[in-house]
């Protein structure tokens, strides 16, 4: 991650391929392991791992819309109308069946998948804008349903309250104890979405996306993959909404309309379409930016204005300092934060001989 | 290992003493910390912009006079976008910098931090915000609806009917709501009473984002010909619905409007208040400038040598915010007394906020009275309406049908 080479050395695909081109790639991660399973959540105040805490779960949602997105190049707005699918589902089994949240957690995605699935199916015939439109529908339905029906939604507040998550009777309550949980299953995501898209199936979504009528001549089955590929990208939200429901404690399908699904969008194409790394800048930027942007302008406004003052003018000058950053960010490197890492990557692997 | 755990704990405890060294230090200046989250720029931005300088408004107030018992309060007013991860990482930060109090600020976001209010012991105040059932006190001990909830409102509402018409037995009452879970709360009661007072009552759902209602105003002013219409909308919805009911003819005195549905943009977006003559509105705070608390305000901006800021001309919202805030530090006063001038916890503020009693700021805030049970202090609310130009009181503080929403309380209760 950290390291470089000094050239180009790949004789063999496996090679190409490998998560760990080199020793000192898996030492990396080691000491990343150590820095986020040890140091942070022992050195840090539990306000920092409460953002961290939504950093994780948003990495779960945009690692999934990035599957979907990204690597098969299916648009869809509906991505957060499959949280409120995941998290729905978990809330009544939690609720009613008193189940426990490794049962729940893959239920809801599951769940998830299947609505999915049958969202992903005008997908088949239309692409580009006219997906994004019946995906939209898709979104807008679930909503009402679960907004019309108490059977799903527990009555007119459409709001299910949940248990903390607990493990052999220890429970994940503060803010600390969930880091560890949320912390568990967005390592979960990344690792399964950085072997998805080395697999067969990630070279078939790849190949979709380039050229589906080319990919269906060398004879991907685009039925089954343009599916698989909601149905993963769903299982992903529903985990997400899961994730938050056991976070917020409730479940709640306001928390999950269109306004969701666009800053998910947002998240990856900030970070880097069809990439994990980008799934997670992206999720990282659009959560963690807007926090600190508040806190400097806090700390230097504080110096010229009084609170009342300040308050007038820091939610209206947050919003274009954080709109500007993303066009800035966009303007230097369309392809994404990402793209950017890479770029200073790759300059530093020949450098200082730049030619 | 053993060392390897114990030198990481040795930082930790070293970061954590030097923390509390400066959350010391924090205390002596005799500052206390109020969190306040708001939506000055998200989808309720017209509420917000007005509201929340209110609220800052009122502490600067208190601030000018030498704080709340000899302490300086610091707001630290949140932007949550009406989005709810932002309000968590809101109430996380206020946690982190000793607040005593916090306000919040939309529905969904109220229903996801009540747990972890309740966890931090931490009160948090959601007027006009959040369930019914949050003004039961034993089930949400850390929520303070401090205002009418949506049951009360309606039940309010159902009273000046039956006020109106004199009587409510055969009468037809049309109910026009916003489609989302705070739009279907108030059915429950509505149907109740219904059944108990023997009138017919016809639902009338307008789907998000509000703007088209065109076929429901036609049905109930062509179709039902209904002798009430209570309104229970949000956003842009409420002045398209004045718009549309004017429109087809309909007589807007026979309208009476929940509190979302009731403040000077709503009708100024009408068309202007000449256009919804005779509209009745529904208020959990004082409307208008005629009140002390506003009159030193003004002083206050006139004594920096400012005008006061043209927010306050939209005085129902601003007011609002007035009133929130006047409740926090009216709740944070009786909890430094009780603790004999001491820095008071979330729990002692607690205990503050269900002392509240005759605490009026000269007919601004209902009479309330907060309990450990009744979270609401009682539901109370006004009507203004719509008289040459401007809204006129026309009721004064009142509770409707209080036993049927003390009943549909404890009836929610047992169910959960």
């Amino acid at each position: 991650m950290f390291h470089r080479e000094s050239g180009v050395f790949k004789t063999t695909y496996a090679a190409d391929m490998a998560l760990y081109p080199l020793p000192i790639a898996k030492w990396t991660m080691i000491a990343l392991a150590v820095l986020f399973v040890l140091v942070i959540p022992l050195v840090v105040h539990e306000y920092y791992l409460s953002i961290l805490n939504l950093i994780f779960i948003a990495i779960v949602g945009a690692l999934g819309l990035n599957v979907l997105v990204g690597y098969t190049g299916q648009i869809s707005i509906g991505h957060g109308a499959f949280m409120s699918v995941g998290a729905y589902t978990a809330a009544n089994l939690a609720v009613r069946f008193d189940l426990p949240f490794w049962i729940t957690l893959p239920a809801g995605g599951l769940m998830a998948a299947l609505i999915g699935a049958v969202v992903g199916v005008p997908s088949l015939r239309i692409k580009g804008l006219y997906l994004a439109i019946a995906t939209l529908a898709g979104q807008l339905i679930i909503e009402w349903t679960i907004n019309h029906v108490p059977a799903i939604s527990g009555g007119a507040q459409a709001s299910i309250q949940v248990d903390r998550p607990s493990l052999f009777g220890f429970t994940f309550d503060t803010q600390g104890r969930l880091y560890f949980f949320l912390l568990f299953f967005a390592v979960l995501a990344i690792i399964a979405t950085l072997n998805l898209v080395r697999s067969r199936i990630g070279r078939a979504f790849v190949a979709v996306r380039d050229q589906d009528i080319a990919a269906e001549i060398i004879g991907i089955n685009i039925f089954h993959y343009k599916l698989l590929a909601f149905a993963i990208s769903s299982f992903y939200a529903g985990v997400c909404g899961v994730l938050y429901t056991y976070y917020f404690g409730i479940a709640n399908y306001e928390q999950f309309q269109l306004i969701v699904s666009i800053d998910y969008l947002a998240m990856i194409i900030i970070g880097g379409l069809g990439s994990v790394l980008g799934s997670i800048f992206g999720a990282v930027f659009v959560t963690l930016l807007p926090i600190a942007i508040r806190i400097f302008m806090e700390d230097v406004g504080s110096l010229f204005l009084s609170q009342g003052e300040l308050a007038n003018v820091i939610s209206g000058l947050r919003l274009a300092v954080f709109g500007g950053l993303i066009i800035f960010f966009l303007i230097v490197e369309p392809e994404g934060l990402n793209r950017l890492w890479r770029n200073i990557r790759s300059y530093f692997r020949v450098w200082p001989f730049s030619y | 290992m053993t060392r390897f755990v114990k030198s990481w704990l040795g930082v930790a405890a070293t970061t954590a003493t030097l923390a509390l060294g400066g959350a010391g230090a924090f205390a002596q200046s005799k500052e206390i910390v109020f969190g306040f989250q708001c939506d000055r720029t998200g989808p309720t931005a017209t509420v917000g912009t007005v509201l929340c300088p209110g609220y800052q408004d009122y502490i600067a107030l208190v601030n000018s006079k030498g704080g709340v018992e000899g302490y300086k309060i610091k707001v630290i007013e949140i932007d949550n976008e009406y989005k709810v991860p932002p309000a968590m990482e809101a109430h996380e930060r206020y946690k982190k910098e000793g607040a005593v109090i916090e306000g919040l600020y939309g529905t969904p976001q109220t229903a996801a931090l009540n747990k972890k209010l309740e966890e931090d012991k931490m009160p948090g105040t959601s007027p006009g915000f959040g369930t019914a059932s949050a003004a039961d006190g034993k089930r949400f001990p850390y929520t303070f609806p401090i205002a009418a909830s949506y049951w009360s409102q309606v039940g309010a509402a159902v009273e000046f009917v039956k006020e109106r018409l004199g009587t409510l037995k055969g009468k037809k009452i049309a109910y026009l709501f916003y489609d989302n879970p705070a739009g279907k709360e108030p059915l429950a009661i509505l149907e109740d009473l219904a059944k108990s007072e023997g009138f017919e009552l016809r639902t009338f759902a307008v789907p998000a984002p509000g703007l088209e209602m065109g076929a429901q105003v036609l049905d109930i002013t062509g179709r039902y010909k209904p002798d009430f219409v209570i309104a229970h909308l949000f956003g842009r919805s409420p002045s398209v619905s004045i718009k549309e009911l004017k429109g087809k003819g309909y007589p807007l005195s026979k309208v009476v409007s929940l509190v979302w549905g009731s403040a000077e943009a709503d009708l100024i977006a009408a068309g202007g208040m000449g256009v919804a003559e005779g509209y009745n509105t529904m208020q959990f705070a004082g409307v208008g400038k005629d009140y002390p608390v506003l009159k030193d305000i003004e002083a206050m901006y006139k004594a920096q040598g400012k005008e006061p800021p043209k927010e306050m001309d939209s005085t129902v919202y601003y007011n609002r915010g007035v009133f929130n805030a006047a409740i926090h530090v009216e709740a944070v006063r009786n909890a430094i007394k009780a603790k004999g001038g001491a820095m008071p916890t979330g729990e002692d503020v607690k205990k503050g906020m269900e002392s509240i009693k005759g605490f009026t700021l000269g007919g601004f805030v209902p009479p309330m009275e907060l309990s450990a049970t009744d979270h609401e202090g009682g539901g109370w609310v006004q009507i203004w309406t719509v008289r040459g130009g401007k809204l006129v009181k026309v009721k004064d503080w009142f509770q409707g049908y209080r036993p049927v929403i003390e009943k549909q309380l404890a009836a929610d209760a047992s169910k959960s």
